[in-house]
């Protein structure tokens, strides 16, 4: 490792310690150096996995067994990746099948937790059981009615606001994977919707991000979500107009 | 009015302007998911063959979007120069191909018809030309901008510092722009995208810049790329402001998805031109585009997003700004599937913005669900740096932590300035050499334990 005129890192290597942004990582000649060409290939191998990962449903199933509830599995418009990627619209809905299903359920309930893809499955397959073993026990305890969890494949955020309005529930709350970056592509995020129809854009939501062992910690995404929850359904309303609440002590 | 071509004696109709530019348009995920691209590809060059026969004149009379209920509309015809206009006024579009890549065709005599032409028909003829011709083309018209350095004379290659971190951190921030300086990057600005729009956060981080900027006598600007109205409020809070930034496009509907309108970029340049902070320079906007910001604010008009996009140098060029940057890969796979995509995107913004007179950079990038890696920004870059780009972005490692894209990086700038022979401004490459940070080769001076470094506290 002692190659003439390769350095591994800059003299200037221990500002480090201030940022993960990836500098004094040296070069040879004006190019970075092998180790650091194959890191970054390989995060971005692992985003690339992510974005192509599939939803463990019978692990799914098997984590949510705990909490008694029904669980539906249901997947969008979008038949598969591609289609996904280029037409955003079709993982917005719900495919026939699917919208079938959720009418043979009783309507009406405070809230329906929806499991989806997203960017990411990895990420769902990672956290979404975790936070819900924290959240769960905080909606319980509280007397909320809750809706059958939904498993979504091939889904978008906004998917919710259709397995919301077939549920009549007052709340959706879903669980998705979000886009993977270089530096994590296991993030789950979570977004908060009331009075979930169709037709609404991302103003009318609360997002919580980067729920991930590293990120934003399961309990403590928990709490924050417990606390939207309660708020939203006490003010009728979500989005810009709901606001976190600082002095709760939770910054995302 | 329609235009057609029959080929094998199959009639193509097409019934509009909008519609034939829509059509003659290469291959992207954003005019397909438009429902607006050619369902073949004997469609497609149909398209290009009756467009190359369309006349420039064509394109003064029959607006892509309604002059009434648009105000780029207004601005690009109420602007249009017809002296400047006069001689390439009798040409098709096909024609004006032929003319820019003639070698009598100077860099003279396209600065005399840049007011001359319009967006659309810009865009026209881009839709024509290989991407081999759009970099012909582009080299010869280099534009140059002046603030406290000048950006983009001929063998000049400049690189926005791009420091960004998720939480706004001062002392990352802080890292990440001495890591930048010391490998020669930050003459076309050092620019922070911040996490948070809060006007304190911004103000400190202008700070920031602005107190290192002074410390070591650097000849660069700064910019927080908060929006315009942000801005406007920093300024009359005393911030230490040098360039006014916004995200524009190129139709009424989508600036106003932006927040702002004609007037208030009005408003926000005339706030940045009174603080008088450029030393040997007045231009003071920083623009960023893309194309596919139009269709995904439902703001297109059914108009083709190459077209929308070349609409936004419209309104860019009406504030006389030092940097104008189409972001070309930000936006995702549903507007620009691939490399490929990504890569002809570049070109044709990167040339229209060039032909309406802008100083264009690239920022060079792809997101994680695009079919697309380094190999591409790679081939991108290259071509960038032939085409005479004005600058790209400086990002460490190529990896941006905030806003998880790639992007180039500090060590993607000099492998092309080495391999063109290209230099910083000249201002900065001074500096460079004052600070031994190169060499009057313009190499790096290995292991130099830099002032720089032992001046910060961090």
């Amino acid at each position: 490792m002692s190659e003439k005129g390769v350095q591994h890192g800059n003299p200037w290597q221990a500002l480090q310690q201030y940022t993960n942004a990836r500098i004094g990582i040296g070069r040879t000649g004006t190019s970075i150096t092998m180790h650091q060409l194959l890191q970054f290939r390989l995060a971005h191998a692992h985003a690339r996995d992510a974005v192509y990962s599939k939803l463990d449903v019978d692990g799914l199933l098997a984590g949510l067994s705990q909490f008694n509830l029904p669980v539906i599995v249901l997947h969008s418009k979008a038949e598969y990746r591609e289609q996904y990627l280029k037409m955003p619209g079709l993982g917005r809905d719900l495919d026939t099948p699917s919208a079938e299903l959720l009418r043979a359920y009783a309507p009406g309930a405070d809230i329906v937790i929806i499991i989806a893809d997203g960017l990411s499955a990895a990420a769902v397959n990672e956290n979404a059981v975790n936070l819900l073993e924290h959240l769960m026990p905080m909606l319980v305890n509280d007397d909320f009615v809750l809706a059958p969890v939904c498993v979504v494949r091939q889904a978008r955020v906004a998917i919710s606001d259709d397995i919301g309005a077939a549920l009549r529930a007052k709340i959706s709350l879903i669980l998705i994977g979000e886009r993977p970056g270089l530096s994590a592509a296991d993030s789950m995020g979570a977004y908060l919707t009331y009075g979930p129809r169709e037709g609404l854009t991302d103003e009318a939501r609360n997002c919580v991000s980067n729920i991930r062992q590293h990120g934003l910690a399961h309990k403590q995404a928990a709490e924050k979500l417990f606390y939207l929850v309660k708020q939203a359904l006490n003010k009728k309303l979500s989005g810009v107009l709901l606001k976190d609440n600082d002095e709760h002590g939770y910054v995302p | 009015m329609s235009y057609r071509c029959t080929i094998k004696n199959r009639l193509y109709r097409f019934n509009s302007l909008k519609a034939l530019l829509a059509k003659a348009s290469p291959l992207r995920s954003g005019d397909v998911l438009a429902g607006i691209s050619a369902d073949i590809y004997e469609e497609r060059v149909a398209a290009q063959i009756a467009l190359a026969d369309v006349p420039l004149k064509k394109f003064l009379n029959e607006a892509v979007i309604p002059y009434e209920s648009d105000e780029v509309t207004r601005l690009i015809i109420d602007g249009h120069d017809l002296t400047a206009f006069q001689t390439v006024s009798h040409l098709t579009v096909g024609g004006l191909r032929d003319w820019l890549l003639d070698d009598d065709t100077t860099i003279d005599v396209l600065q005399s018809i840049s007011a001359g032409i319009i967006p659309e028909m810009a865009a026209a003829v881009s839709k024509l030309m290989r991407n081999q011709d759009l970099i012909e083309v582009a080299k010869k018209c280099n534009v140059v901008t002046r603030f406290r350095n000048t950006i983009g004379l001929p063998g000049r290659f400049s690189t926005r510092l791009q420091p960004n971190h998720p939480t706004d951190d001062p002392k990352g921030i802080a890292a990440s722009i001495i890591d930048g300086l010391l490998y020669g990057s930050g003459d076309a600005c050092i620019g922070i995208n911040p996490a948070s729009d809060s006007p304190t956060t911004c103000f400190k981080l202008l700070s920031l810049i602005n107190t290192l900027r002074e410390q070591f006598e650097i000849p660069t600007q700064s910019c927080v790329l908060n929006h315009l109205t942000t801005t406007i409020n920093l300024i009359n809070s005393g911030a230490p402001v040098d360039l006014c930034f916004q995200s524009i496009g190129g139709t009424e509907l989508v600036n106003k998805s932006f927040g702002v309108n004609l007037a208030l970029i009005e408003e926000g340049y005339q706030a940045a031109l009174s603080l008088q902070r450029g030393t040997i320079g007045n231009n003071v906007m920083y623009f960023e585009t893309g194309q596919g910001s139009a269709l995904s604010a439902n703001a297109h008009h059914n108009a083709d997003q190459q077209t929308c996009e070349a609409r936004a140098y419209a309104v860019a060029r009406k504030y006389k700004p030092l940097l104008v940057n189409t972001v070309v890969g930000f936006i995702g796979p549903e507007y620009l599937y691939d490399g490929k995509q990504i890569i002809r995107a570049a070109l044709e913004d990167h040339f229209c913005g060039k032909l309406l007179g802008l100083p264009m950079g690239v920022d060079v990038c792809y997101t994680n669900h695009a079919e697309a890696d380094q190999d591409d920004i790679d081939n991108l870059l290259t071509l960038l740096g032939v085409a005479g780009c004005n600058f790209i972005m400086g990002i460490p490692g190529s990896d941006d932590i905030m806003l998880n894209y790639q992007s180039t990086s500090f060590h993607d700038a000099l492998y092309v300035r080495k391999m063109l022979g290209l230099k910083p401004a000249p201002e900065f490459e001074q500096w460079l050499i004052r600070q031994e940070i190169i060499n009057e080769d313009g190499k790096l001076i290995t292991n130099s334990f830099n002032r720089l470094l032992q001046s910060v506290n961090l």
